[in-house]
């Protein structure tokens, strides 16, 4: 399997004091779908913008190893960066409606980046805009190009987002929360027209979402985030079911499913909040919340393996579980 | 029987206009529900967003001008309860903690106001009910001198929670109550409203669009499209024998946390619904996987197949109400 993301120990802090990512290591491959999960505010957006290169000036990273193919991306300068984004490696955001520029309309937003990368003609960059919107299930994509972005639904604003990604067919896709503002219905339509595109194209995705459902659905391999740190990582099947970090398995228990839970049985649920973590933080970050933690837990965990290719980062032994099911 | 919640063919027209000289558009955002919800029940409304299921909820609440129809809250119509009687019987919780609770005040004040706005209750009654609440929400004492912006999302929801019941009211709305939590925060909120509806003998309307939410806490089930209960049944019967096509299409794209199974192909196809511009005959018929000719024409409003509210013309022996 080739690699075509690889990130190892990627740290970024916010103001003097804010750790956002605290040593995140991950693989894309190519053709793969990797989900980062986890809750809000654990650092998952902040990654995927650290790939991007679109932080903000008030944040400062830095990573032992980020390396898109053959690109040193923690040696590229802003110039170059800007020819890989849009090109060979694209993002889509949560809000369509507030990453589409309202004053233009979609045909030149959609042709802007295909010039810009492929120095073409704006009437070819159209074609190939018009082509792609066909491409993503857009019935007359001739009009829609002349339209504005507040003219279409959330699910049409959804599709130009995916198609303006593709214009320049990159081969890594960086996908964040791409559903979480649309109606189920329409989620599944996107979703699979994702997983179909992915696989004709042969695309790479990184996908970002909180939402256990899809990772199961989506998912070759995933990582749980938790206050900026992968707590697990395996891929789908051992996770849904393995699960072998307190965290992963506490989450899997809060969501309801139709028809395998007794109704009038409470949830599961985590007790307490997220913490806010700071950059001298040591030890387990999720302790406060876990039934199993130990005094030591207030100590450096280290990762342990399950398998080849499924890891956490508990001090629990990889049996643990068994016992709890017992 | 006296209901807890009764609607008779509520309809809802709002007038909007894109620009000072663009046409008129009525938006009919609620066009003819009816129901009664028995004392004690969950009744889940779901639908996609613009169904009209926020606007029915306001109508319940009497935060909109009373449109057509009637509503009548614990055997009252609701045009002839006064503010004061009306929050004593029903209350709302919202989606968004963050903008329901007034940013400058400490949480033992915003829970106090419906007890102070009554006009009638002495202080130290207040501040007993509202400590009393707020432990049974679980909120410390130490948190209720803090503002909401010193809170978590989840405790947010929790004080909004304390002041929708620190009248000890009948029915409780509840909007989206768990959508801008995380899901280790949702558990919670989901398992607290369980046991105070069990404690405290409530009745709920909850709206949602996360059908795996509300068949965890509804008893009964309404799904509803373009303004209209489309199907109705009790929570068992809904789950495992949908009727409508549309509430098949929206059980079949709840994606369930099970790797094996990919993403399913719902065939909604790419129209979708526009509460001003609602189709003649079934208003579902430019989506459904499976119209026939006469759903074009014909309306299937109020049809019933087995004792069910199914508005679908093709759902087994239908007959009209």
């Amino acid at each position: 399997m080739t690699p075509v993301l690889e990130v190892s120990n990627l740290r970024v802090t916010f103001g003097t004091n804010i750790a956002a990512v605290r040593g995140v290591s991950l693989t894309v491959n190519r053709g793969e779908t990797h989900c980062l999960v986890g809750e809000s505010g654990c650092g998952k957006s902040v990654t995927a913008l650290a790939i991007m290169g679109l932080l903000s000036r008030t944040a400062r990273h830095s990573a032992d190893i980020m390396r898109f193919h053959d690109h040193d991306l923690t040696r590229l300068s802003e110039r170059g960066m800007a020819r890989l984004r849009g090109d060979r490696m694209a993002m889509i955001f949560q809000e369509p409606m507030t990453s589409l520029n309202p004053a233009y309309t979609i045909g030149s937003q959609m042709a802007e980046v295909f010039e810009r990368h492929r120095r073409v003609s704006r009437a070819s960059a159209l074609d190939r805009a018009a082509e792609l919107l066909q491409r993503v299930g857009i019935t007359a994509p001739g009009m829609r190009l002349k339209q504005y972005p507040h003219q279409l639904s959330g699910g049409l604003r959804q599709r130009v987002m995916i198609s303006m990604a593709l214009m320049c067919e990159p081969e890594l896709l960086i996908a964040d929360e791409p559903t979480t503002a649309l109606d189920v219905t329409v989620q599944a339509q996107i979703l699979r027209l994702l997983q179909n595109l992915q696989q004709e194209l042969g695309l790479s995705l990184l996908l970002i979402t909180h939402d256990l459902g899809i990772v199961a659905r989506m998912a070759d391999r995933v990582s749980v985030m938790y206050a900026g740190d992968i707590v697990e990582s395996a891929s789908a099947n051992a996770l849904f079911t393995a699960p072998t970090h307190p965290y992963t398995r506490g989450l899997l228990r809060c969501i309801p499913v139709p028809g395998l839970l007794r109704r009038d049985a409470p949830l599961g649920s985590i007790p307490g909040v997220v913490p806010r973590i700071a950059s001298d933080f040591i030890g387990c970050a999720f302790r406060d919340r876990c039934t199993h933690a130990m005094p030591e837990c207030a100590r450096d965990v280290s990762r342990q393996r399950v398998a080849a290719d499924h890891d956490y980062l508990c001090r629990l032994s990889p049996d643990w579980t068994r016992a709890e099911a017992a | 029987m006296k209901y807890a919640v009764e609607v008779r063919d509520a309809r809802r027209i709002f007038r909007t206009r894109a620009g000072m000289l663009a046409e008129e558009r009525l938006v009919r955002a609620v066009d003819g529900v009816s129901f009664a919800l028995p004392a004690g029940q969950v009744l889940g409304i779901v639908g996609e967003s613009g169904c009209g299921k926020s606007t029915l909820a306001r109508m319940i609440l009497g935060l909109l001008p009373a449109g057509e129809g009637e509503i009548l809250v614990d055997g009252r119509s609701l045009v002839t309860l006064d503010r004061r009687e009306r929050a004593r019987l029903i209350q709302p919780v919202f989606q968004d903690p963050f903008s329901s609770l007034n940013p400058r005040r400490r949480v033992r004040d915003i829970v106090a106001l419906p007890l102070a706005a009554q006009g009638n209750i002495p202080g130290a009654q207040q501040r007993d009910r509202v400590m009393e609440m707020l432990a049974r929400v679980g909120i410390s004492s130490e948190m209720a001198d803090r503002l909401p912006a010193q809170l978590s999302g989840g405790q947010r929801q929790r004080v909004a929670i304390a002041r929708a019941l620190v009248l000890h009211p009948r029915i409780v709305v509840c909007d989206e109550p768990t959508s801008a939590l995380d899901v280790s925060v949702q558990a919670q909120i989901l398992n607290l409203l369980a046991e105070l509806r069990r404690d405290l003998q409530l009745t709920y309307l909850f709206i949602s669009h996360n059908l795996a939410v509300v068949e965890h806490i509804a008893t009964e089930v309404a799904v509803m499209y373009l303004g209209r209960f489309v199907e109705q049944a009790p929570v068992d019967a809904l789950f495992r024998d949908p009727r409508h096509p549309y509430t098949r299409a929206l059980l079949a794209s709840v994606l369930t946390p099970e790797p094996d199974k990919g993403i399913p192909d719902v065939g909604l196809g790419d129209t979708y619904p526009d509460p001003a511009n609602i189709p003649p005959g079934c208003r579902f018929h430019p989506r459904c996987p499976v119209a026939v000719d006469r759903c074009r024409t014909e309306a299937p409003d109020n049809l019933t197949s087995h004792g069910r509210l199914t508005e679908c013309l093709l759902a087994g022996t239908a007959s009209r109400t």
